[in-house]
């Protein structure tokens, strides 16, 4: 349709100002049987923008794998569910909160942990941990500091103060996001299996009730604005930003958790992106079943508040519940107690319709199925381009003796140095049940009251996405995986955040077709299906996208927590082997962008029997209590691997090997790989197991002394190397 | 052995030293929510650490106002050992129960590591047991202050609880992690039966912590 021809009593303007397009105001139109006021307007452009309505995404989506014997709820609700024993499930997901994290570093990030924090607790779990995934421009960039000390303060402001430990994340800093950094804030929780609460309403004449804090006018269209590019202006985009009140958080959560264990709650959703409105259509959606709300009845911060701001403010921590009629009063006791609003403020109805009045005066009046069901879907045109080729490299080009001074720069490389002055402003031991910290493998936490584990990992090499999104795409589901078999527990699912810019472009669409088949195809291999996500896209400032990000996090159970596996090394005399085999790959390596100031040379290929067979085969010495320490090779490859282990545990190593090419054997980063301590007197017997597992396995060195000495070349102290490893954000 | 934990609504690390005192004393305490106003009989009263109301004030202000506290104190003035962990430090503080003030960490973030803390004077129901002890700190503020002559007056009633040292029991600059005068982590009242810290003795008290230091402050209260 052409502005020429627009014939509707709707201007033009206002229909593209709440970000919907003119065909999709048509569709409205023809739902409707008449023109959406502007309430109903407002309400449309929040369930349709692709935040909330995945328009561009859902297609591909359905192509992941999503169920496994231990997946209890996959995809669909606020938070997928897994089976882990003992009547336990865990609850986790992992969301984005890019655009406001962009424009109010503190403010985004915190809320972004409050959202994913109700995510999981409105599931009936209490949440036991928070992870991250991180993305910031390059560190020379004038915003970059600002926006890290934001958005590190923000998530531990939030985390703390609700007292849920921040266990660990991933942190790199590129080019690419100068103009969009990315935010992603996982939660992990627990709830028992014949205790989890889903959002269907249900009961017709059944109490719609509003919990939480009241609403104000913030984030008023935080979505809308979320699914949309930035650009010179988006500074302007501020007052969208909502604001955390971490305090509030924890009352709702505890009152929330007390109403749990009563036969009360008949559905329940928290009041995330688009608040009232996308928790209330949802709800109906789900059960299939209409809602009236009386918006008079909404607990307000602010006077004269219009329908159209009441439905799409998205103010925190809010709840909206359905409940049993007979439990009202206890449920209204509970909140009194936790000084929480308690209000109801609709009912359950069989119209199929969401029906809202204020003042005694209708405002809007939509069937459910219009917004959910016949809500835009599109199959966005995609070009594939051809991956990066590989390029081989050979010794004559490297020299041998800088190996040391090269390691030295890679551990102070802000990609590859310490976290600790990240975690260190998280509260990571709270509620007691920390059994790894950040800066291993994967972090642990025990299940409270238990002997048993969930071993959590994010992850994602954007870089590797960038120049191969199908090999990058696997990579980031296998990388997590690593990481929690190398802890010693056994992987079972992944929750996934796909960051990418904007899906209208082809090759932007290209990038997240190829990262899902990536990620579908070790997923499937792994038997470690996806159970929950979020996509974000229009990751882009003045044009330019970000690299494509498909972060994620996994999730697996450790039976025995004495079976826990640590990074640092533990013991002088014991030997250092590698597993997995070793092909020099430095394309797109840590040390070519480093190092070389390369960004080309191809994405390493992942072999998926391998990553089984490896990874199955760490798993078995971790039972057979084989292994002393155990770390996956991962970004920086070996060197950068043993450095990390040493300075962990405080211990030095003498490295004594014969290879060809020492550059490529020390920083390629081929896959299936870990580095595992052994004591001399098992080390005959992993190597036989090896042997009959058909794994490759050598020796490395052997730990002692208080340096990283390598035959031939020469050695570096450990304080030198705490020093390297540590400087850069001490310094930032 | 009969415990009283307090909650505030923003407390978190209620049942941490809960679990704590059950492994440790042998029996489960009462937890005594903040709107309550009467502990009768008790052996020993914990503060436990959180953001009671948030902190958006100065932190442990209202926690200090709130119904319970009042019994708090006359069970303090009548010996009950009272004990303020972290933010229970600081509502500890802002009651008047202890003396000085806990400011901004010196590096002005939120820190959350282990530190090695010292007994200043080993001769009270707290500390009995104890000895150099490893234990975390998870705080924004957690920089004692007190003026010289209140100072002083600490010293000069050994109302020094703990001090942050290192491996060696040294006291040093560098390893006062928050810029605490006279590295000082923790008080007693002029009785000794009021015992405020910064670090967490609930999470250093069995294996998984990775160090179970923070058993001897419990132990000494066995004693």
């Amino acid at each position: 349709m052409t502005s020429s021809n627009w014939q509707f009593d709707t201007e033009k303007s206002l229909v593209e100002s709440h970000g919907l397009k003119l065909d999709e105001f048509e569709k409205i139109v023809e739902g409707l049987g008449r023109e959406p006021n502007l309430t109903e307007l407002g309400i449309f452009s929040a369930m349709w923008n692709e935040h909330c309505s995945y328009k561009s995404s859902k297609y591909w989506l359905k192509k992941l794998p999503t169920s496994g014997e231990r997946v209890i709820q996959g995809p669909g609700e606020n938070a997928g569910v897994i089976d882990i024993d003992d009547g336990d499930v865990a609850v986790f997901k992992m969301e984005s909160h890019n655009h406001p994290s962009f424009l109010e570093p503190y403010q985004g990030a915190a809320t972004g942990v409050g959202g994913i924090l109700r995510d999981v607790f409105t599931m009936g779990a209490r949440p036991v941990a928070n992870m991250n995934a991180l993305r910031f421009g390059d560190p020379n960039h004038p915003k970059t500091k600002h926006l890290v000390s934001g958005v590190v303060g923000g998530i531990g402001g939030y985390g703390n103060c609700i007292g849920i430990p921040t266990v660990g994340g991933e942190v790199n800093f590129h080019p690419s996001y100068n103009g969009n950094i990315l935010v992603n804030a996982m939660t992990v929780g627990i709830a028992k299996k014949d205790k989890i609460f889903y959002s269907a309403a249900a009961g017709i004449g059944n109490p719609v009730v509003y919990v939480g804090s009241k609403t104000g006018r913030d984030g008023i269209h935080g979505a809308t604005m979320a699914s949309a590019e930035f650009d010179d202006d988006s500074e302007e985009k501020k007052p969208t930003v909502q604001v955390g009140d971490p305090f509030t958080e924890k009352l709702l959560l505890e009152a929330c958790l007390e109403l749990m264990k009563e036969d009360a709650i008949i559905a329940i959703q928290d009041m995330g992106a688009a608040g009232l409105t996308s928790s209330s259509i949802e709800m109906a959606s789900k059960g299939n079943v209409g809602i009236d709300i009386n918006l008079s009845k909404v607990p307000m911060r602010a006077a004269n508040m219009t329908a159209y701001e009441l439905m799409l403010s998205e103010s925190q921590e809010r709840m909206l519940m359905v409940i049993q009629p007979k439990k009202e009063e206890l449920a209204r006791s509970i909140f009194k107690k936790w000084d929480l609003e308690f209000e109801i403020i609709g009912e359950v109805t069989d119209t199929k319709k969401l029906i809202l009045h204020m003042d005694g005066e209708e405002q809007a009046s939509i069937p459910i199925n219009i917004l959910v069901e016949d809500a835009p879907e599109y199959q966005r045109d995609y070009i594939v381009n051809v991956p990066s080729p590989l390029i081989s490299f050979e010794s004559k080009d490297f020299e041998d003796k800088d190996i040391l001074s090269d390691l030295l720069k890679m551990i102070s490389h802000p990609n590859l140095c310490s976290r600790k002055w990240i975690w260190e402003q998280y509260d990571h031991m709270v509620m007691a049940d920390t059994v790894v910290r950040p800066g291993s493998d994967a972090a642990v936490v025990r299940v409270h009251g238990t002997n048993k584990g969930i071993a959590i990992s994010t992850d994602c090499s954007p870089t590797y996405c960038r120049h191969n999104p199908y090999e990058g795409g696997k990579h980031a589901v296998v990388e997590t995986w690593r990481n929690i078999v190398a802890s010693g527990a056994e992987p079972i699912a992944i929750t996934d955040c796909m960051n990418f810019g904007n899906p209208e472009k082809p090759e932007i669409m290209g990038q997240f077709v190829e990262c899902i088949r990536g990620m579908g195809d070790a997923c499937s291999k792994l038997n470690y299906p996806v159970i929950s996500g979020n996509v974000s896209l229009y990751n882009e400032t003045n044009g330019e996208g970000i690299y494509p990000t498909p972060a994620i996090g996994g999730v697996g159970l450790i039976r025995d927590l004495s079976n826990t596996m640590t990074i640092d090394l533990k013991n002088e005399g014991n030997v250092l082997c590698l597993i997995g085999e070793s092909n020099n790959h430095l394309g797109n390596s840590h040390y070519l962008s480093i190092i070389q100031n390369i960004e080309d040379g191809g994405t390493p290929s992942i072999n998926l029997d391998d990553e089984l067979k490896n990874g199955k085969f760490i798993l078995d010495c971790v039972a057979k209590k084989l292994l002393k320490s155990v770390h996956d090779v991962g970004e920086g490859g070996v060197l950068v691997a043993i450095a990390e282990m040493c300075i962990s545990g405080m211990q030095g190593i003498k490295i004594d090997i014969t290879k060809d090419f020492l550059h490529g054997f020390f920083f390629g980063e081929d896959q299936a790989r870990y580095l595992v301590e052994v004591s001399q007197n098992k080390l005959e017997q992993i190597e036989v197991d090896a042997s009959k597992s058909g794994v490759k396995i050598e020796r490395i060195g052997e730990i002692g002394g208080t340096s990283i000495s390598i035959n031939s070349i020469g050695e570096i102290e450990l304080s030198s190397l705490i020093d390297h490893h540590t400087k850069w954000f001490n310094e930032f | 052995m009969k415990t009283h934990v307090i909650v505030f609504p923003g407390s978190n690390c209620d049942r941490d030293v809960a679990v704590a005192i059950q492994n440790i004393i042998g029996s489960s305490p009462e937890m005594v929510w903040h709107k309550d106003s009467t502990i009768k009989q008790s052996d020993l009263i914990v503060i436990p650490g959180g953001f009671s109301y948030g902190d958006y004030l100065r932190c442990g202000a209202m926690a200090s106002t709130s119904p319970i506290m009042k019994s708090v104190i006359e069970n303090a003035n009548k010996g009950v050992p009272v004990m303020g962990i972290c933010n229970g430090f600081q509502i500890l503080i802002e009651s008047g129960l202890l003396q000085g003030a806990l400011i901004r960490n010196s590096s002005l973030s939120f820190i959350c590591r282990d530190i090695i803390i010292k007994p200043t004077n080993t001769k009270t129901i707290f500390t009995n047991k104890s000895k150099i002890s490893k234990m975390p700190i998870a705080h924004n503020e957690g920089n004692y202050f007190a003026n010289s002559n209140q100072i002083k007056e600490i010293e000069d009633n050994d109302q020094i609880a703990f001090q942050y040292c290192d491996e060696n029991g040294d006291i040093n600059a560098l390893s006062n992690p928050n810029g605490s005068i006279n590295n000082i982590a923790g008080v007693f009242n002029k009785s000794k039966n009021v015992l405020g810290m910064m670090p967490h003795p609930e999470r250093a008290a069995e294996s998984i912590h990775g160090c179970d230091d923070g058993r001897n402050i419990f132990e000494s209260l066995l004693s």
